[in-house]
């Protein structure tokens, strides 16, 4: 078993990469790895509550991010300057189980993980 | 100190150099005696395994020179299924299964699932991604 970070830095809609990243930490946790998920830069978005995607004709993000715990996704971390740099606070996000990271813990996420995965 | 790569292709062959750059570190990474545990073509990246793509002359064609690197060092080259489908790259199964009028899918790869990707991953000693 390893220990896999996935980095998603992209917007729910905008590209299929949020959807990408989301589908290979599921089955990374379907494969018994454990695995956690890492949003900053524009993937912060893909943590906001109220997010209407079927006005864009798009499947929500929601369900799979919902999801994550119950293949075994040890933990969703979120980027707090990227957070603060959009306006942004905890308030704004559905998930409730997620932690809050600074730069400096970003940096020992990666140390302490075998595998990046990066989107 | 050799080491063993997973190597992540998620940009198209035309558009971005993500799959330039992907096929020049691979063929560094041989050079230098590292072995690669897997390719794995996901999101736009399943492109370069198309066997129809014809680009002019003078440009550089990628999906023939990923099959040259796979052929020669005979690699391990996976697919993603799901997003080969969506994306038009079938091969002769999948073609059958979904009454298709074509199969374009490169002799050198194989279509598989994201479950190919966490095995290589969980065996190798990186995982390097390029992106889109």
């Amino acid at each position: 078993m390893s220990r896999i970070l996935c980095i998603s830095r992209h917007s729910p809609y905008q590209t299929s990469s949020a959807c990408d990243a989301l589908d290979a930490v599921l089955a990374a946790g379907a494969f018994d790895q454990e695995v956690s998920l890492l949003l900053m830069n524009e993937g912060v978005w893909q943590a906001i509550k109220n997010q209407q995607a079927s006005l864009l004709g798009r499947t929500g993000i929601g369900k799979k991010m919902a999801a994550l715990p119950l293949f075994g996704v040890k933990q969703v971390y979120i980027h707090t300057p990227s957070l603060t740099q959009r306006g942004l606070t905890r308030d704004s996000l559905h998930l409730d189980a997620v932690q809050l990271v600074t730069n400096n813990e970003v940096r020992t996420l990666i140390q302490q993980h075998d595998q990046l995965l990066s989107f | 100190m050799p080491m063993k790569f997973t190597v992540v292709i998620l940009g198209a062959p035309e558009g971005s150099l993500s799959s330039r750059s992907a096929l020049e570190f691979c063929h560094a990474l041989l050079e230098q005696n590292h072995q690669i545990e897997r390719l794995f073509f996901y999101a736009d990246g399943v492109h370069n395994a198309s066997s129809l793509i014809a680009p002019p002359q003078d440009e550089a064609d990628l999906p023939a020179s990923w099959s040259q690197l796979i052929n020669e060092y005979k690699l391990d080259a996976v697919v993603c299924i799901a997003a080969a489908l969506k994306r038009g790259i079938l091969d002769h199964n999948e073609q059958t299964r979904y009454e298709k009028n074509a199969a374009n899918l490169g002799a050198c790869f194989s279509l598989s699932g994201l479950g190919q990707l966490i095995a290589a991953s969980s065996v190798s000693d990186r995982t390097i991604t390029f992106g889109s």
